[in-house]
């Protein structure tokens, strides 16, 4: 099993977040997380790729290993990738030049040789057709004055270019119009591959039409309350969330809704 | 910001690799300070009698003043009769040539990764080496010759061209300007000339390299730059100092004038002493510096790296006298541990249509205490004159702080005045991105800092550039200019 979560458990201060989330994701599979906000879903995210703000309980397991003894910039160089939901702009700072950085920084930490500046332009440049980006946008500060859609193609470029093992996408689809959800959707489809595994999470069917899940898990008050295979979405989206995991999760999402 | 806390501690406390101190044989006059003083001081450099006099004058003005303490910067009062006023590394005569430098200071040079030997020089940079008081070497100087640049050490100045210096010295800084300068004109030992003629473009960079070795010295240096009408020149000063307990005193003046459609581009990267983690010891770095566009058309821009000393207060100001002028100033200062800094600039608005621009990026880390505080004035006579001013502050860690004072003046109604600032964080969320790519914690940080102080860095010439970087602890390499 690529990734093995048991009971996972996630809060900050008092408020519980994440009670006891149960997720087994094989390599080659594709797997949606819909839920309604506050649910968790991002916690989830954040909390596999290390987001120091949570106190966590349980067990993740990544190709077997402890993902918890890893700091997140270990994470990275072992595979997992977050494409954010909110990407940060880091002003000053090129884009080509970061993604450079990150490449070269994960492949010395797996042991592997650096790209040159022409090899890693070389790669660029094929990478970013995947995405339809034009190389003005290499020039700019990180995702500084990048509209919501550009922002989202650059997290999936620099997805393309990390070749992650494990990709979790937090809500790539959200403030997306439906050109740069085909582009992204695209870009996402051509990185599908038999030693992949994703994490797509979403709010709307609607992504699903593009990107085809494997498994949708449903989660609510903070755990997974229903899994099953792609139709699963469909009835969501015809019912919503409201009929689903009624029972075991009405006290919890009471408490999710104060989350800081 | 506590997960980020130790990752800032390091990157604060990055070992001051300068620090060592060589073991020169030095000639020190005796502690204090007094008419005797300056008078063996002149003596020692065979000064003309004017220059004398005008030592004294300034010195019978500065016992008149009291030290300022408006500054937002705090240090125990200096006795200045416990400061070695001159100290010069003994030399053998007058050198023939910079093969028969001292190779102990050749060796101190080297480990600087200053190089006194011609032919060495890859990029071309004439440089002039000052260890403590006196000037030790200056490179390039024939080739700069042969276009009718002088660059050369100031006491050689006034000794072959005291009408130059005669005419220009105090033109900029008059000797009662302030507390430091007046003190630095009634002391001050050596420094840079250097003059561009009429037309002349100069074929290499210019730069001043000042060590301070001794200890319990002050380094009070006077530098002169005149570029006359057409000439065009780039300069760039560098400076450490050994790791020492005691603060030590740096008082220079730097004057630079433009005449009609020069350009002077002065860059510092000041990496004096810091003092150490408790903020013991370091360089008091309390400089006055200015330029004058007296003629039409002329520039002069200011780009400054300031990541030394223990105390920095100084404010390169350009004075835009000539229609047209402008003044430009680019500043990146960093305070760390407890270092602080009040610096910014003054433009002076005389002329019609004169512009300015200033960039001010200060980080504060650790307990550094880091203020901007920057004058624009426009006269009346300042007709359509314009400044662009932008201020921003980074803060590292909870025990930093960033200050800005903005003083504008404005006395001509066409005249624009935009005044831009923020003060920033680097944000847990910019540090997991980055993180979360792969790139470790401290280049992260590294990373976002040098992100920051952009701007500055692209004006920097490319050798300074890349010093610059490396100060901030970086590997950014391609991604500047």
């Amino acid at each position: 099993m690529m990734l093995h979560i048991e009971n996972l458990h996630a809060r900050i201060g008092d408020n519980e977040i994440l009670r006891g989330v149960d997720l087994d994701v094989a390599a080659g599979e594709v797997h949606a997380i819909m839920g309604p906000n506050g649910s968790g879903k991002s916690t989830l995210a954040n909390v596999l790729a290390g987001h120091e703000a949570y106190d966590t309980e349980g067990v993740v397991l990544f190709e077997g290993e402890d993902l918890f003894a890893l700091s997140p910039e270990d994470r990275a160089a072992s595979g997992v990738f977050l494409a954010f939901q909110h990407p940060v702009e880091i002003p000053g700072v090129g884009n080509l030049y970061f993604l450079r950085t990150a490449l070269n920084s994960v492949l010395r930490r797996r042991g592997l040789e650096e790209l040159s500046v022409m090899q890693f332009l070389a790669l660029a440049e094929d990478r970013m057709k995947s995405v339809e980006m034009d190389r003005s946008f290499m020039n700019r500060s990180v995702n500084e004055g990048f509209s919501g859609g550009e922002k989202k193609r650059n997290e999936i470029l620099q997805m393309s270019i990390l070749e992650p093992k494990l990709a979790i996408l937090d809500e790539t689809d959200s403030g997306l119009d439906i050109d740069a959800l085909r582009i992204v959707a695209g870009g996402v489809n051509a990185l599908r591959s038999p030693d992949r595994a994703m994490v797509v999470i979403t709010h709307h069917q609607r992504l699903l039409d593009y990107i085809v899940p494997d498994r949708v898990h449903v989660m609510a008050g903070g755990r997974i309350v229903r899994s099953g295979d792609k139709d699963l979405a469909l009835e969501l989206e015809e019912y919503g969330y409201g009929e689903l995991g009624h029972a075991s999760s009405v006290d919890a999402s009471t408490s999710v809704g104060a989350t800081p | 910001m506590t997960e980020v806390s130790n990752d800032v501690l390091a990157f604060a406390n990055q070992e001051y690799k300068y620090g060592f101190s060589t073991d020169l044989d030095t000639d020190l006059v005796p502690r204090g300070l007094s008419e005797d003083t300056i008078r063996l001081i002149s003596s020692k450099k065979s000064e003309p009698q004017w220059l004398l006099e005008w030592r004294l004058e300034a010195y019978r003005h500065w016992i008149t003043l009291e030290e300022p303490l408006w500054q937002n910067v705090h240090y125990e009062p200096i006795d200045y009769q416990d400061i070695i006023y001159y100290a010069a590394p003994k030399t053998k005569a007058a050198l023939a040539s910079l093969d028969e430098v001292d190779p102990e200071m050749r060796a101190m040079f080297d480990k600087l990764g200053i190089s006194l030997a011609e032919q060495e020089r890859l990029s071309g940079v004439a440089v002039d080496a000052i260890v403590d008081s006196v000037s030790v070497a200056t490179t390039f100087k024939k080739k700069l010759a042969e276009v009718g640049v002088i660059f050369c050490s100031f006491s050689e100045a006034v000794q072959k061209y005291p009408e130059l210096v005669r005419t220009y010295l105090g033109s900029v800084v008059p000797y009662r300007d302030n507390f430091f300068a007046t003190l630095n004109s009634a002391v001050f030992t050596d420094g840079s000339f250097c003059f561009i003629p009429k037309g002349v473009h100069c074929p290499m960079e210019l730069s001043t390299y000042f060590r301070i070795n001794a200890a319990d010295t002050g380094q009070f240096e006077r530098t002169l730059i005149i570029a006359e009408d057409g000439a065009d020149v780039s300069y760039l000063e560098g400076c450490t100092a050994p790791m020492r307990d005691k603060n030590q005193l740096h008082a220079a003046v730097v004057e630079l004038v433009a005449l009609e459609g020069a350009r002077i581009k002065y860059s510092t990267v000041q990496n004096w002493y810091p003092g150490d983690a408790q903020g013991r010891g370091g360089i008091y770095n309390f400089v006055t510096k200015r330029g004058k566009c007296a003629g039409a058309n002329s520039k002069i821009s200011w780009t400054q790296v300031e990541t030394g000393s223990a105390i920095t207060w100084k404010y390169p100001g350009v004075i835009l006298q000539g229609d047209n002028s402008i003044g430009e100033f680019y500043s990146v200062a960093l305070t760390a541990n407890h270092q602080q800094a009040d610096t910014g600039t003054k433009m002076i608005h005389i002329g019609k249509n004169t512009h300015s621009t200033i960039v001010s990026k200060a980080i504060s880390a650790g307990h550094g205490q880091n203020t901007y505080r920057g004058l624009v004035k426009m006269l009346r006579s300042a007709q359509g004159a314009r400044n662009y001013t932008r201020c921003d502050s980074l803060l590292l860690g909870s025990k930093s702080g960033a200050h800005t004072f903005p003083y504008i003046e404005v006395k001509h109604p066409s005249a624009q005045v935009e005044h831009e600032a923020s003060t920033s964080k680097i944000s847990e969320d910019q540090l997991f991105y980055c993180r979360q790519r792969g790139i470790s914690e401290e280049d992260s940080v590294s990373m976002i800092v040098n992100g920051f102080c952009r701007e500055v860095f692209k004006e920097l010439p490319m050798e300074f550039a890349v010093e610059a970087q490396r100060l901030l602890s970086v590997s950014l390499e391609g991604s500047v200019g």
